[in-house]
C-alpha cells in the first residue's frame, strides 16, 4: 500500500487512485486471506478501503480550515466452523495485520455455534463485474475548492439584506479504493471518487435566528449543482423559516418534503429489512406479498446505474447486485436480506447486504404547486429532528419545523411542532407524490403527501 | 509511586514510532512560522473490543484497532489539519507540513518550554478488555439472558452487548503541552422484546463508564440493567395513545438530563458563541433560565463516562458553571475559541479521534438539586405528562429549538401518576423552556453511562443529570389531539 500523503503543491492536477493501487489493495486482501488461514480459519472474508480526501471551509470569505485526510483499514472476519469473529484496524503495519488477525482467531474459538453463520453461498456470488464507471474523480485542487465554496457563501450573503451571517461553506474532493475478498476465491477492488458543496446560512429578523443549508454532492464536480445555486438555495431556506405564526394542534394534511421524504421512505426499508424480520422486531413482521403500502406506491432498486452515488455491483458479501421491486403497487414484494438474514429466515440472500442501491420512488407525480391546492391547509414540514421512530410498533412523533398552507399557498413559516401518526397507517395515506425528485441521492424521491397526521403546537 | 499515566501514554505512543523528544521539537519548530499561533500534534491509539448476545447465541464479538496522529496549525480563525494513520517520523513530517500550509512559510518562532506537571486523575488507567477474560465474558452475556427470559413469561427477545475500550493519547503543543492521558470506557447493554395478546414492545436498559468490566459482578449490576429493560417493556405493553400540546411534564432524575444537554448545553459551546450563531450568543450575565436552575458541566468525577483528566488538547478536566440561579456564566471553550474570545479554555477541547478536529464539546453536564420532594412535584400537577426514561435528543442552536424523545411515560391526572403513554416526542425552544422550570427535586442523579454526543460527524462518550424537575409548559408530541 502506498505511504504517501496528498501532495500539497497542487497545481498539476492529478488523480488520488489509479488502476495501480486496485491491484496493490486486492495483494493486500490476499495476503491477510493467506494469514487467516495459515492461523487456522476455516473461512474468512476482508473488506480493505484506503481513501484520500481534501476539504477547505471558507467562512465569511476567509479560509477557515483546511483538512487532509488519509483513512486506510480493513475488517476481516474469520469462521471456526460456525464461529465467527472479527476484527479491525486502521493500523495496517505488518504487526498490526497479524495482531487483527490473531484476535478475530481468538474471537471465534469463544463466540457460539450459529449454523445460520458463514459466507455467501457460493452460486451467489457475483461472476461478471460490471464497471459503474464510480470514479471520474476531480483534481485535488485547493484553489479550485476554495472559489466553489466562495461563491457559494458570497452568493447566500448577498441574497438578501436578511441574510445575517454564515456558518461557513465546504468544498470537498474524495477519492477511495475499496477491496473484497473471501476465502471462496472472491476478489475484486474498485476506484470510486465524490464531491461536493455545502453552505449553511442564518437569517436573522426582530423574531430571531434561522439557519438553513444546502448540499450537493456528485461523483464529480461537473455534476454538482452549482455554488451560485447551493448559496440561493441555503439562503432562501433560511429566509423562509423567518417570523414563525403559531398554528392550533390538530389532524392535518403533511407534506414531507423531498429532503426529509428520504427518511420516511428509509423507515419503509427498514422494517423490511433482514434483521428487524428475524428478531420480529418490525411491525411489519411476515409481510411478503402483503399490502404495507397505498397500492400508489412502489419501490424499486437500480444497483446498476452508471456513475449514480448509490451505485454498486455486489453487496458487502460479494453477493450480486440486482434490479428488483421491494414494494410493488403498496405490496412488500422483497424483504432486504444478507446471507445470515436470509438463512435465518429460510429464504436466498437478496444481495442487500449492505442496504439498498438507487432505490427509486416510482409513483405518479404531480408539481408541488398541484400538491398544495390538492392539501388545501396543511403543513409542510421542510425538517425533522430527533429519533422518536419506533419500528417495533410503527409509533412516530418527531420535532418538526416548516410552512403552513392555506387555500393551496405558503402562508407563514412554523417551528417547534411535533408531527405524530403510526408508520403503518401513514405509508397507506401517502396521497400525492412531487416531481421534484433528487436523482443524487441513494433513496430517490420527490416530496409526499400524508392525508392526516396529528400537530401538536405550542 | 507509580508513574503518572502521562508519561506510560506518552512512551507507548512514541516509541512504537520510535520517535523522541528532540525529534518533536525539532518537527514543531519546522512547524511554526510568524503567521502560525500555535502547532499542534495529537497522538492516538484507541482499542474496542465487543461481545453480543442474540436469540441467545453469543455470535458477534469483534476487535478493533485505531491508531494514528492529527496534526494541526493554528493562525487567528484559520485552521490546517491533516492526519495519517501511522505513527512514524516520516509521516509525521508530512502531516504536519500539510497543516501549515494553511498559511505561507515564513520566519520560524519560538515554541515554549515544556513543564510536565502531575494532574489529579478522575480514572485509572488500566485496560479495561483485558479485565474479565473472553471466556467470562461469553458466560455473563449468557447468564444474563437466561436471567432475563426467567423474569417474565412475555419476554419473547433478548440481547445483551458488552463494550469495553481503551485509549491512549498524547499531546504535543507549541503552547507547552506535553501530556499524555489513558482513558478505559465500558458499556453494557440488555434490550428485550415482549409479547401479550399479539402486541409486541420493547424496553431497555444499559450502564457504564470510565472503569473496568469488574463493575458488571457487583451489586448484581448486570441483572438491574436486565430488570430495568424487562420492566420498561412491559410498562409499555399497557401504553395508550400520548396527549398532543402543550402541558406541564414532569422529568424523573437522571438520564432525562438529556433536557439540559440540547436545551442549554450545546448553545453554550464556545465556537457557536464566537460566531454569533447560538440563541445564547453575547448573554453572559443575562437572565436565561428560571432562579431555581444552576447547571455545570464537570469532567472531574471519578470513573464517569464524560470524565477527562485531560482534555484532547492537553488541558485538565474541570468543572465549569454553566448557568448559576438562572443566570448566565459561561461557556464552554477548547483552545481556539478561547483565545479568540480572550478567555482561557474550560478543558472542553474534544475530538472522536485522530481523524477529527477538536472542538468545545460537553463533558457530564448536569443541574443541581432543589430543595422539592419528587412526590411534592407530581402533586403539584393536575394534569400533565410524567417522563421517565428518554432515547436521545436533538438541537438546532441558532434558532434554539430542541427535542427529547421519551420512551417510558405516563400521564399525570389530580396530582398522581396513572396509566403508561406511549413513547412520544417532546420540543420547546431552550431558553424559553428554562424559564418555565417551576420546582427542582432534592434527588439529583446522573444517568448511568450511555451517552453518545454527536457534533459535526463527531461523536464523544458524555454524561448527564438531573434531579427531578417540573416544567410549566411544553409541546407533548402525541397522537392524541
Amino acid at each position: 500500500m502506498t505511504k504517501t500523503l496528498v501532495k500539497l503543491n497542487d497545481e498539476t492536477s492529478h488523480h488520488a487512485h489509479t488502476s495501480d493501487d486496485e491491484v496493490k489493495l486486492t495483494k493486500f486482501v490476499s495476503r491477510i486471506l493467506e494469514i487467516a488461514k495459515n492461523g487456522g480459519a476455516s473461512a474468512a472474508e476482508v473488506t480493505a478501503g484506503d481513501d484520500i480526501g481534501l476539504e477547505v471551509k471558507m467562512r465569511d470569505g476567509d479560509l477557515d480550515t483546511v483538512e487532509f485526510s488519509r483513512d486506510r483499514g480493513f475488517d476481516i472476519t474469520v469462521y471456526r466452523g460456525n464461529r465467527r469473529g472479527n476484527a479491525s484496524t486502521t493500523d495496517t503495519r505488518e504487526e498490526s495485520i497479524n495482531e487483527a488477525v490473531g484476535a478475530a482467531l481468538a474471537i471465534a474459538e469463544h463466540t457460539e455455534e450459529d449454523s445460520y453463520s458463514g459466507l455467501a453461498d457460493r452460486d451467489r456470488l457475483a461472476v461478471h463485474i460490471p464497471d459503474l464507471d464510480l470514479y471520474r474523480c476531480d483534481p485535488m485542487d485547493l484553489e479550485q475548492l476554495k472559489q466553489a465554496a466562495h461563491t457559494a457563501e458570497s452568493t447566500a450573503l448577498d441574497f438578501d439584506a436578511k441574510i445575517y451571517r454564515s456558518d461557513g461553506a465546504r468544498a470537498s474532493v474524495s477519492s477511495s479504493c475499496v477491496a473484497y475478498g473471501n476465502s471462496l476465491g472472491f476478489l475484486h477492488a474498485y476506484r470510486a471518487s465524490s464531491s461536493s458543496l455545502y453552505t449553511d446560512v442564518i437569517a436573522k429578523s426582530d423574531n430571531g435566528m434561522q439557519r438553513a443549508a444546502w448540499f450537493t454532492m456528485a461523483r464529480q464536480r461537473g455534476e454538482l449543482d452549482s455554488p451560485e445555486k447551493v448559496g440561493t438555495k441555503a439562503a432562501q431556506h433560511a429566509i423562509r423559516k423567518l417570523d414563525p405564526r403559531p398554528i392550533p394542534t390538530g389532524e392535518y394534511p403533511v407534506l414531507f418534503d423531498q429532503t426529509v421524504a428520504m427518511g420516511l421512505i428509509f423507515h419503509l426499508l427498514n422494517a423490511l429489512s433482514g434483521r428487524p424480520q428475524y428478531l420480529k422486531s418490525t411491525y411489519l413482521l411476515n409481510s411478503l406479498e402483503k399490502q404495507v403500502a397505498t397500492p400508489d406506491l412502489s419501490l424499486k432498486e437500480y444497483p446498476l446505474l452508471p456513475g449514480a452515488m448509490g451505485s454498486r455491483a455486489y453487496d458487502s458479501e460479494g453477493v450480486a447486485t440486482s434490479e428488483k421491486y421491494i414494494v410493488k403497487n403498496g405490496i412488500a414484494h422483497n424483504y432486504l436480506l444478507s446471507s445470515y438474514s436470509g438463512r435465518k429466515l429460510g429464504m436466498p440472500t437478496t444481495g442487500n447486504a449492505s442496504g439498498v442501491c438507487n432505490l427509486t420512488v416510482e409513483a405518479e407525480t404531480s408539481s408541488i404547486s398541484d400538491i398544495l391546492k390538492q392539501m388545501d391547509r396543511g403543513l409542510v414540514v421542510t425538517s425533522l429532528m430527533g429519533q422518536g421512530v419506533n419500528v417495533l410498533t410503527g409509533d412516530y412523533s418527531r420535532g418538526a419545523s416548516g410552512y403552513w398552507v392555506e387555500n393551496g399557498e405558503y402562508t407563514h413559516a412554523v417551528d417547534e411542532l411535533t408531527i405524530a401518526g403510526n408508520l403503518d397507517d401513514m405509508y397507506k395515506n401517502m396521497v400525492a407524490f412531487g416531481d421534484d425528485v433528487e436523482i443524487r441521492r441513494n433513496i430517490r424521491t420527490g416530496s409526499v403527501l400524508i392525508s392526516s397526521m396529528t400537530v401538536a403546537a405550542n | 509511586m507509580t508513574e503518572p499515566v502521562s508519561n506510560t501514554a506518552k512512551q507507548q505512543l512514541l516509541t512504537a514510532g520510535d520517535i523522541s523528544d528532540h525529534q518533536l521539537e525539532t518537527m514543531m519548530s519546522g512547524m511554526m512560522s510568524r503567521e502560525i499561533d500555535r502547532g499542534e500534534l495529537f497522538f492516538q491509539s484507541k482499542r474496542n473490543e465487543s461481545w453480543a448476545l442474540e436469540q441467545g447465541i453469543v455470535k458477534n464479538a469483534g476487535f478493533s484497532v485505531s491508531r494514528g496522529i492529527g496534526a494541526r496549525a493554528i493562525s487567528g480563525e484559520k485552521s490546517g489539519f491533516a492526519y495519517a494513520d501511522d505513527i512514524q517520523l516520516e509521516v509525521l513530517e508530512q502531516t504536519s507540513s500539510a497543516a501549515r500550509s494553511i498559511a505561507r512559510i515564513g520566519q520560524s518562532q519560538s515554541a515554549q518550554v515544556r513543564a510536565p506537571r502531575q494532574l489529579p486523575e478522575f480514572y485509572h488507567g488500566k485496560d479495561p478488555i483485558v479485565s474479565v477474560s473472553q471466556e467470562e465474558k461469553v458466560a455473563l452475556l449468557s447468564r444474563i439472558d437466561k436471567f432475563t427470559r426467567a423474569l417474565d413469561p412475555r419476554v419473547k427477545e433478548v440481547s445483551v452487548s458488552i463494550n469495553a475500550n481503551h485509549e491512549s493519547t498524547y499531546i504535543f503543543s507549541s503552547d507547552g503541552t506535553d501530556h499524555g492521558d489513558v482513558r478505559p470506557l465500558v458499556r453494557f447493554g440488555v434490550s428485550v422484546v415482549v409479547e401479550q395478546n399479539g402486541r409486541r414492545e420493547n424496553g431497555s436498559s444499559g450502564g457504564g463508564g470510565r472503569h473496568d468490566l469488574s463493575w458488571l459482578y457487583e451489586n448484581e449490576t448486570a441483572e438491574q440493567f436486565a430488570r430495568d429493560a424487562v420492566r420498561q417493556a412491559l410498562v409499555n405493553l399497557e401504553s395508550v395513545d400520548a396527549p398532543a400540546g402543550p402541558m406541564p411534564v414532569v422529568l424523573g432524575p437522571g438520564w432525562p438530563g438529556v433536557l439540559l444537554h440540547e436545551a442549554v448545553g450545546h448553545g453554550l459551546e464556545g465556537d457557536f458563541n464566537r460566531k454569533g450563531t447560538s440563541t445564547f450568543s453575547n448573554r453572559i450575565g443575562e437572565r436565561v433560565a428560571s432562579p431555581l436552575c444552576t447547571i455545570v458541566d464537570d469532567a472531574t468525577i471519578l470513573n464517569r463516562r464524560g470524565s477527562l483528566t485531560i482534555d484532547d488538547e492537553g488541558t485538565p478536566g474541570q468543572r465549569t458553571v454553566l448557568i448559576e440561579d438562572g443566570i448566565l456564566r459561561g461557556y464552554m471553550q477548547d483552545k481556539l475559541n478561547a483565545k479568540l474570545m480572550g478567555v482561557s479554555s474550560t478543558g472542553n477541547g474534544r475530538r472522536e479521534s485522530y481523524a477529527h478536529q477538536p472542538m468545545p464539546r460537553m463533558t457530564n453536564t448536569f443541574m443541581l438539586a432543589g430543595t422539592s420532594a419528587p412526590e411534592e412535584i407530581v402533586q403539584s400537577v393536575d394534569r400533565g405528562v410524567y417522563a421517565k426514561t428518554f432515547g436521545g435528543g436533538q438541537v438546532d442552536i441558532t434558532s434554539g429549538q430542541f427535542v427529547f424523545s421519551a420512551t417510558e411515560a405516563y400521564l399525570i391526572e389530580n396530582g398522581k401518576i396513572t396509566v403508561p403513554v406511549k413513547g412520544a416526542t417532546l420540543i420547546g425552544n431552550g431558553p424559553d423552556v428554562m424559564t418555565k422550570v417551576s420546582m427542582v427535586g432534592n434527588d439529583l442523579e446522573l444517568d448511568l453511562g450511555v451517552g453518545v454526543c454527536g457534533k459535526e460527524g463527531q461523536g464523544v462518550p458524555v454524561g448527564v443529570g438531573q434531579p427531578t424537575l417540573k416544567i410549566d409548559q411544553i409541546t407533548v408530541g402525541g397522537t392524541r389531539a
